[in-house]
């Protein structure tokens, strides 16, 4: 057994300490990819934007020593990869999907070139918010330590919620998204409509990058999302398009994520690779259960999946 | 507003139909080069990209090229590197470019290939003391049904359950590189494998051996047949021509009474297989054993393959042995030109980008319009 004081408790702790700390990065993927699906185009890519996002806000913070300039520029790096991401499916006859997959080889490709450097030294980090100074415990003060993106992320997803539900520009988004026929005939500009979600979806997937590398695990490394990103993307389908569902959601892939690290903690290995699975399988089965060849789901932007 | 069913990949496919149901009629050359040259273009054009990334970085262009081009085809002993490279590439890209001609797109290649290598060690060790021939053809069987059922499941998933082909067959490369990991550092572990755990290794005079006196091993044959063979079934059988036409309109082929689960069972089945042969050839001719090293980015450029070749399988043999090149200069550009080996990731990532952004010619340009069409 480890040293820990609290015993079983650790493992109770660990895994919902996890579900907040790693569900961080699913949540602002997730809500990308929801702000994105919502205007009718799927974007695959954000792993890869993920993968830029961690890299340039580490690299950012390290050479700035401010790790807000660092989630700054992920965000920024964010947008920019999701401008390419929208000038390609804008282009007639070519497959989202595809774009998709290729920006993902394209992203990690360029943030493994240019992150290269940046492996060895140790950046300035996120400060996080001390919820659990009260306890003498210090497992749970760890635990109760919140990512400023975490509380960033709660809150874009009530104010998405909101923008879809109840603003003029969030109704456009979803005519786009569910009929771009009848968006066009409204007036609407389906292609800067389209190109405005996904830069800004892109946007919020770079800043879930930034919490992988400057909060946790806090470094830069090649492995450091580990398809993070691709879940994100299942994880919109399991949410039904809401982003307050997808708050709900992170939760839940991050403490799954987190039960293999935290039963190791307690000295418990068996079946450790195994259990590094279980986001995925997770993720599998959550769409076995939810997805249907009956019906569409209820939901989902008309537009998804169509050439149109 | 084009039909709902009418995605780039299932139009190419619509395009070649009324060519191959009237063999009669002329050779329509128009539309033949622009199959060749619209890719050609985009991989030039990705080509100048990268070239001014090099720029950039201070790397003169042309003497990087220079430098691919020999470590790949520059004399007899690097072609010979490109062409090992070649062998799992065309493999692994059939696990994409057979279910894209259906519609789908699948790209677990890269868990067909794990599972595929970790099926045909366990039938490997299982036999180990017949002869070799029995053994490589128990491998071989391994890895098809290995990988063959993996992908099977992704098809199983979406037919059964509509769960979308991408995530799923991509959720399950992760699982697989799971699995794997938990056999060789648990059950299959070998004891003496001490830095990179590993499964307990073939014995060495019952793997796959080279050819003649080269370097390269039987798997280059395995991968051209297979390539072969896949062009010859959806090209030029009735089976083929079943699939093309659930990829052009499956309603159509819905209300022409096709089965159409049952023919994309057999065709995710027969695309993991695929991959898994190239498993099998891996751990069979060069690992010798099941461990990390069998993950090693085949699947995904294999997926670039299928994509840059329009899922055909006779130009897939080509354009493998064109990417195997530049995979096989990843060294040279590393110890050259203090590249990083990130660097060939991300010429694929450019040239994907390029292909991709080539479909939306199709069509488009003048001269390739057939008079008259």
């Amino acid at each position: 057994m480890s040293n820990s004081s609290i015993g079983w408790w650790g493992v109770v702790i660990g895994v919902l300490a996890g579900s907040v700390r790693g569900g961080t990065p699913f949540l602002l993927v997730s809500l990308g990819e929801c702000l994105t699906e919502k205007s009718g185009k799927i974007n695959l890519g954000l792993e890869g934007v993920l993968l830029m996002g961690a890299m340039s806000a580490y690299a950012v913070s390290y050479k700035t020593g401010s790790s807000l300039c660092g989630v700054a520029a992920a965000a920024g790096v964010g947008a920019l990869l999701g401008m390419i991401h929208a000038l390609m499916v804008s282009r007639p006859r070519v497959n989202d999907i595809a774009v998709g997959i290729a920006m993902l080889i394209f992203g990690s490709g360029l943030a493994f070139y240019l992150g290269k450097p940046y492996i060895e030294p140790s950046a300035p980090q996120l400060p996080g918010i001390p919820l659990g100074a009260w306890s003498s415990v210090a497992q749970i003060r760890a635990a109760l330590s919140i990512s400023p993106l975490f509380v960033f992320g709660v809150v874009v997803a009530f104010l998405m919620h909101w923008f879809f539900r109840s603003t003029r520009w969030g109704m456009h988004v979803r005519a786009v998204g569910d009929s771009p026929a009848a968006a066009r005939a409204m007036g609407l500009s389906v292609g800067r409509t389209r190109f405005l979600a996904i830069v800004c979806g892109s946007a919020l997937g770079g800043m879930g990058g930034a919490h992988l590398s400057l909060f946790y695990p806090g470094a830069w490394t090649e492995r450091i999302s580990s398809g993070q990103g691709l879940m994100a993307v299942a994880l919109v389908i399991f949410a039904r398009w809401n982003p307050v569902h997808c708050l709900w959601a992170s939760l839940l892939f991050g403490g799954a994520q987190s039960i293999g690290p935290a039963l190791q903690a307690v000295g418990i290995s068996t079946g450790y690779y195994l259990w590094n699975a279980s986001p995925y399988i997770l993720t599998l089965l959550v769409m076995m259960a939810t997805c249907s060849t009956k019906r569409t789901l209820v939901g989902a932007p008309g537009a998804l999946g169509t050439s149109s | 507003m084009p039909s709902s069913q009418d995605t780039p990949m299932m139009s190419a496919a619509a395009q070649t139909l009324p060519a191959e149901s009237a063999p009669k009629a002329p050779w329509r050359w128009r539309t033949g080069a622009e199959a060749v040259v619209i890719p050609t273009c985009a991989v030039v054009a990705a080509l100048i990209l990268f070239g001014i990334f090099c720029e950039f970085q201070g790397r003169n262009a042309l003497k990087v090229y220079a430098a691919i081009y020999k470590a790949a085809y520059g004399n007899w002993y690097s072609f010979q590197n490109t062409l090992l490279r070649a062998a799992p590439l065309m493999l692994t890209a059939l696990c994409t470019a057979l279910p894209a001609r259906l519609g789908l797109i699948v790209i677990g290649n890269e868990g067909a290939l794990v599972v595929g290598g970790v099926a045909a060690t366990v039938a490997g060790l299982a036999v180990q003391s017949a002869p070799m021939p029995v053994v490589i053809a128990v491998m071989l069987l391994g890895g098809i049904v290995g990988g063959g059922l993996w992908i099977g499941f992704v098809g199983l998933l979406y037919y059964k359950r509509g769960v979308n082909e991408t995530i799923s067959s991509l959720l399950m490369n992760y699982i697989a590189i799971a699995f794997m990991n938990h056999l060789v550092n648990g059950p299959m572990r070998d004891p003496s494998s001490l830095n990179k755990p590993s499964s307990f290794p073939i014995p060495d005079d019952k793997m796959l051996p080279s050819m003649g006196n080269s370097n390269v091993h039987y798997g280059l044959i395995f991968g051209i047949l297979v390539c072969l063979m896949a062009w010859v079934l959806m090209e030029h059988t009735t089976f083929g021509f079943k699939v093309r036409m659930i990829g052009g309109n499956i309603r159509a082929a819905r209300m022409a009474g096709l089965p159409v689960a049952r023919i994309g069972l057999i065709i995710c089945f027969l695309a993991g297989a695929a991959a898994g042969i190239a498993g099998m050839v891996e751990v069979a001719a060069v690992q010798g054993r099941a461990n990390e090293s069998l993950a090693a980015g085949y699947g995904y450029a294999g997926i670039l393959v299928a994509f840059i070749a329009r899922h055909r399988g006779l130009p897939i043999i080509l354009v493998a042995t064109l990417l195997g090149g530049i995979l096989a200069s990843g060294g040279i550009l590393q110890r050259t030109f203090t590249l990083p080996d990130a660097t060939i990731l991300l010429l694929q990532g450019i040239i994907f980008l390029c292909i991709l952004f080539s479909d939306s010619l199709y069509g488009r340009i003048p001269f390739f319009k057939e008079p008259g069409a």
